[in-house]
């Protein structure tokens, strides 16, 4: 079946190759390609380091987040505040700590969600014909053409309260926010998703597979999925962005965590105003937002890479 | 394929049928109701809410409500706004051009933007160039409109003073200053808008480009001694537009919809604008036809993909 | 302040020992609204003071183009239909009242001939009648005559309920006789004490007869001027497009000489309101931009942009915070919040006081509001002989904690006091506005450091002061412990204000919630005096009762008054407009002009 294009190298050695043996040397051999890759290592020591910053500053840098104190307020960076403070004289630095914590969390949950719903839909839109995928089809129409507003404020009036009661105030919302931002994320990636499948599946490496007797999972799960991860990837990096930035939008609706308490995307949207005057409010937020996203993006390219034996590194 | 779209639409009756009265649910039962200023008002007696309430047929059970509102639709009545009384589809035809022109030349200007340099980059994967434009579009899209739109209005209009920063849809000037006045309004909603797209569009067509070099009838076709431009171009550049038209197809609905936070900080008069000040004060009948009409390009879109699939990639069927 | 007080002051304006303005302050001071003052005096014959405002133009027209800018723009173009300010201001370029409150309590007549007084004959002594003359030569925009019939078709359309007005409370209880082509008389079923409602301010604006009457009642939508305003004023309608743009032309027969200064009109909505500030004062796109709700530290770095200045006249709109009476958290007869219920910790005075003493409305004026919110009302604004010793106010957490400590509330190991199993633990609520979150985090941090563990919620707009039945969330079901919002006093007259407190008005499921006494608080006292008030003819008397009111509220603690919300709007630098608190920016549109 290799025909006039020769088949790719994944198929022979994977499909063709003894099936008890790649499942080990596949993941070592990724893990060193993806440590050549000087990109994909330096995403991961920044990621590493704004979250170790967030999960371990607050215990060091030991200012109450919401001190307020009009004596040093939109104070820019001194010693006393590195940060600088914002308009009620509140340390920005203990904000940034705390709020990384939750804009993090909610950005890399929101994304998974996104990606992991987005994927399998897609797929299986995209391996199946006719009425599944319609039917898919249709869902995703669905959650494209939704009002997002007033349906957010049906969800927090439907749930706010039960779930608070079965899982505590702050994981209540959490979860409530992770649920809302990936459900409203995921149908790009299924569309995504799918039409890479329409097109991968007609190619050769795929056919001959299928002609080795490879089963409809398998082809999915090694063939197909690996090859549309392109886009995925791509996606969710661009989903943490949205998502950090989409937690302050839904505090404005009262669906976010309560109004006290400081997130990335909060931090700067209340900086704007103040953009002229106070820049440096802005600045931090707006840069660790960018570090984060970028650091995600380049673990994301390692990964593919690293995924995708044809590259030579 | 017409028989493929001639099915397809056929489908499409019944889905956009299922997405109204799901629309129509969510809205119905969505809290909170128009009449948040007579409420602070305590001059206005509360029978009148309640009047108004009856007149506006808010208390009947949402079955009968949607059923009213099929009917009317079909009859091509599409209501009357709550909050300004007005008929619904006049209300938005008197947004349409503003919508289609603002949105509609940003989309193309971050297309314009968004292939030729991600194109470029994924051909150079790594090189000064692309670590260059990955950097601006990740900036691009870490920055939301709300804070990118501001920085524009700090820097053009406020500092240098080179442009307007409110957008006036009736402008009495005429022959050619009305072009210069428009364009100079114009230009910063569009750029914020085309920006903050191109920017994820640059990741996409890069991230497509760079799957489709490493296929093999790509290496086969330089190998056959054709010039890279032709390889990437005739080669390379078609089969990676497949994700590029989904994602283009994803978003072409939007030229309808609007851009909600951009339109509001130069308030252009978009639908946008009017879809989230009706969905402030509740004025339902106006937030279900912008939707609905919103739901029908989504579906429509959809299946234009569809159909540029096999047009990009003939070896895919329709099944 | 009691009745022989406003007596004694009264007399001295009379005899011109204190001026009109320092009088109106001092009965701000106690509570009571300028017009109300303006009312007192006059009663008592006081006339009305020479505003300190020229026009300065010379002929009609030659302005050019005025723009406004407003971050919510006008919706419709009825007046009696009008919900919003936003879409009061948009008629109130088109269509004009009889008369209008100015900022100093004058009643300014504009199409009446003069404002109606007891000396003039125009109020009866008896209370239930008010005659206005209007003023001859009148025409609407298409030709017609501006006559009594108009008056009378305006009380009409109102007050029919099938027309659903939202004029028509100050319509359904009055009659209205044509006396001659140019004389009305309004009639009152009981002697009522405040005339100036109906056809004054912004419930006032008349509509002509000749092209409305068809669409009295039902069909009152389907009105086409609905959307193409006819109406008296400077400017005649020529474009509209709801929340977004409004435009009008001079009215060349204008009925008053010289005006309007300008030769044409824009209103431009949508955005918000620091865009619109930077719109006027840092780059001078825009003459005028309304409801400046903004932090006054930006808007003081925006005026030093040098293109124009921030304009702030007084207003009855206040911030409060309000304080539960009954239990929200546990359902009586099916009901959170019932009225059968009492709140666990909040009906101890002990607490009350302690929280009064938390709020540092200081810090709130000087760090949030600034010139915008003013936190001296009722207290301290007041000379001392006036002052009532229940009513001072000061932020001390020290003495807050004693006051707790004496009440019996322990700190527990957690640091939040208690006594018994009642924990000082409350859910406080307020709309999503970004200076009431700030407040929010002052008063939690506050009470934090007296010991009182309080939950911060913020509620969308549209939610929080809906008459949504099924929602929780409405401030009329108030189901938390407490609760902050704007309370606007659109009217002159305290009454409808003030039986917000009075006890047959309790929110219950019973009433859908739509009671007034939100926090459920019942008095005897307050009830008697408010009754006593309702038909007191003698408006000094009748202040004093208002002002007794007022203080009973501050004496129980029942609402924490935080800052009292003046008007504030931008302008340009050459703009001259006359504002008043009392009604809306643009009630004197016909006087603005620009400086050369």
């Amino acid at each position: 079946m290799a025909g006039s294009i020769p088949a790719s190298a994944t198929v022979d050695a994977l499909a063709g190759g003894a099936p008890s043996r790649p499942q080990a040397r596949w993941g070592t051999e990724a893990w060193r390609r993806f440590r050549r890759h000087k990109l994909a290592l330096f995403g991961t020591i920044i990621l590493g380091l704004i979250i170790f910053g967030v999960l371990v500053g607050p215990w060091l840098w030991k200012v109450p987040i919401n001190d307020i104190d009009f004596n040093a307020r939109l104070a820019g960076p001194s010693l006393a505040h590195p940060f600088g403070t914002d308009d009620l004289g509140q340390d920005l630095f203990a904000r940034m700590l705390y709020g990384g914590r939750i804009s993090i969390a909610v950005g890399l949950a929101a994304m998974v969600i996104a990606i992991l719903f987005g994927v399998v839909i897609g797929a299986v839109a995209g391996i199946s014909s006719g009425k599944v995928d319609a039917a898919l089809m249709w869902l995703t129409d669905l959650f494209l053409s939704l009002p997002q507003l007033p349906l957010l404020l049906l969800i927090i009036y439907l749930f706010r309260d039960s779930l608070k009661n079965i899982v505590g105030p702050e994981m209540g919302v959490f979860i409530l926010i992770v649920i809302v931002i990936g459900g409203f994320r995921w149908m790009p990636v299924a569309r995504l998703v799918r039409a890479q499948f329409l097109s991968l599946r007609e190619k050769e490496f795929v056919e001959a597979a299928r002609a080795l007797g490879a089963s409809p999972f398998r082809l999915v799960a090694r063939h197909l999925v690996p090859n549309s991860l392109g886009p995925v990837i791509v996606a969710g990096t661009i989903d943490v962005a949205a998502a950090i930035i989409a937690e302050s939008t839904l505090s404005f609706l009262g669906l976010g965590f309560p109004p006290d308490i400081p997130t990335w995307g909060r931090i700067l949207f209340d900086a704007k105003d103040y953009l002229d005057v106070a820049p440096h409010w802005a600045l931090f937020p707006g840069t660790l937002i960018f570090l984060t996203v970028l650091s995600i993006n380049y673990l994301g390219d390692g990964l593919r890479d690293a995924l995708d034996p044809r590259k030579v590194m | 394929m017409t028989k493929y779209v001639i099915r397809r639409l056929l489908i499409a009756i019944p889905s956009l049928l299922g997405i109204s009265l799901i629309l129509f649910t969510v809205l119905a039962l969505a809290p909170g109701d128009p009449f948040e200023e007579l409420a602070t008002n305590p001059n206005v007696p509360m029978e009148v809410r309640e009047n108004l309430r009856k007149q506006f047929g808010l208390d009947d059970p949402v079955m009968v409500r949607y059923v009213r509102w099929f009917k009317s639709m079909v009859k091509g009545d599409w209501g009357f706004s709550f909050a300004s009384r007005v008929d619904v589809d006049k209300l938005i035809l008197q947004r349409v051009p503003v919508t289609l022109f603002v949105i509609g030349s940003s989309q193309i200007i971050a297309l314009l933007i968004a292939i030729p340099i991600g194109v470029f980059a994924a051909t150079r994967p790594y090189s000064i160039f692309d670590q260059v434009a990955n950097t601006f579009a990740f900036i691009g899209f870490s920055l939301p409109t709300f804070f990118t739109g501001l920085l524009f209005i700090l820097l053009f209009s406020i500092k240098l003073d080179w442009l307007p920063f409110v957008y006036r849809a009736d402008i009495s000037e005429t022959g050619f200053a009305w072009w210069w006045t428009h364009f100079k309004q114009s230009i910063m909603p569009i750029m914020v808008l085309a920006l903050f797209q191109a920017a994820s569009w640059t990741r996409y067509v890069r991230s497509a480009v760079l799957d489709v070099v490493r296929l093999d009838y790509v290496t086969t076709a330089r190998a056959k001694g054709l010039n890279e431009r032709s390889v990437i171009v005739k080669h390379a550049l078609r089969n990676a537009l497949i994700p590029v038209v989904t994602l283009v197809a994803l978003q072409m609905p939007a030229i309808f919809g609007g851009a909600i936070v951009t339109e509001q900080i130069f308030r252009v008069p978009g639908i946008g604008s009017l879809l989230i000040s009706a969905i402030l004060a509740n004025d339902t009948p106006v937030i279900m036809a912008v939707t609905f009409v919103f739901a029908c390009l989504v579906i429509l879109f959809n299946l234009l993909a569809d159909v540029l699939y096999g047009w990009l990639d003939p070896r895919i069927s329709y099944r | 302040m009691n009745e022989h007080d406003i007596r004694g002051l009264v007399n001295d304006v009379k005899a011109g020992r204190m001026s009109r303005r320092r009088f109106v302050q001092l009965l701000v001071g106690a509570g009571l609204t300028v017009p109300m003052a303006g009312h007192i005096l006059m009663h008592a014959g006081v006339a009305n003071a020479q505003s300190g405002w020229v026009y300065k133009p010379t002929r009609r027209g030659g302005g050019g183009l005025v723009k406004l800018l407003m971050w919510q723009g006008p919706t419709l173009l009825n007046p009696h239909f009008a919900v919003g300010t936003k879409d009061q201001y948009g008629c109130r370029v088109f269509y004009e009242p009889l008369a209008a409150w100015d900022g100093d309590g004058n009643l300014v007549p504009i199409l009446a001939a003069e404002a109606p007084t007891l000396q003039n004959g125009g109020v009866a002594a008896d209370g239930r009648s008010v005659t206005w003359k209007l003023k001859r030569g009148v025409t609407w925009h298409d030709g017609k005559p501006f006559t009594a019939d108009d008056c009378v078709f305006n009380w009409e359309y109102a007050a029919d309920p099938a027309t659903a007005a939202v004029t028509i409370g100050s319509y359904k209880d009055i009659t209205v006789t044509k006396l001659d082509s140019h004389t009305i008389r309004v009639n009152f079923q009981k002697p009522t004490p405040y005339w100036a409602d109906a056809f004054v301010g912004v419930v006032g604006m008349q509509i002509p007869k000749h092209l409305f009457e068809p669409y009295k009642g039902a069909k009152s939508r389907e009105a086409p001027n609905n959307l193409k305003p006819v109406g008296t004023g400077c400017y005649m309608f020529s474009d509209f497009r709801p929340g977004d743009h409004l435009a009008g032309k001079i009215f060349a027969n204008y009925h008053e000489a010289n005006k309007p200064h300008f030769d044409a009109i824009e209103m431009k909505g949508g955005g918000d309101a620091v865009s619109a500030a930077r719109a006027v004062l840092q780059t001078g796109e825009f003459d005028y931009a309304w409801n400046m709700q903004v932090e006054d530290e930006i808007l003081k770095r925006l005026e030093a942009g040098g293109k124009g200045r921030i304009q702030i006249v007084p207003a009855g709109s206040m911030e409060m915070l309000q304080i539960q009476n009954t239990d929200p958290w546990t359902e009586v007869d099916g009901e959170r919040a019932s009225a059968k219920s009492k709140h666990p910790s909040l009906t101890d005075m002990s607490v009350r006081r302690a929280l009064n003493m938390l709020v540092d409305r200081q810090s709130i004026q000087d760090h949030i509001y600034g010139r915008t919110g003013i936190a001296t009302r009722n207290f301290l604004n007041q000379p001392s002989r006036f002052r009532s010793p229940n009513n001072s106010w000061e932020f001390n957490i020290d003495k807050a904690n004693q006051t707790l400590d004496a009440g019996g509330w322990k700190r527990g190991s957690d640091g939040i006091r208690a006594k018994g199993n009642t924990k000082l633990k409350y859910v406080y609520q307020t709309s999503i506005n970004a200076p009431r979150q700030k407040c929010q985090a002052i008063i939690k941090q506050a009470c934090q450091k007296a010991g009182i563990d309080i939950e911060l919620k913020s509620i969308v707009a549209s939610v929080y002061f809906s008459s949504d039945v099924a929602n929780p969330d409405t401030y009329t079901k108030f189901f938390t412990d407490l609760q902050m919002y704007n309370t606007t006093m659109p009217q002159p007259d305290p009454e409808r204000f003030m039986n917000q407190y009075v006890s047959w008005e309790f929110s219950t499921k019973a009433n859908k919630w739509q009671g007034r006494n939100i926090v459920r608080w019942a008095n005897a006292d307050y009830d008697n005096t408010y009754k006593a008030a309702q038909s007191e003819l003698d408006p000094v008397k009748r202040a004093a009762m208002f002002v007794k009111l007022n203080d009973l509220l501050v004496e129980n603690v029942v609402v924490i008054p935080i800052a009292n919300r003046p008007v504030v709007s931008a302008h340009s630098n050459r703009l001259r407009a006359p504002m008043s608190g009392w009604d809306n920016d643009v009630w004197l549109l016909k006087d603005w002009y620009r400086e050369a």
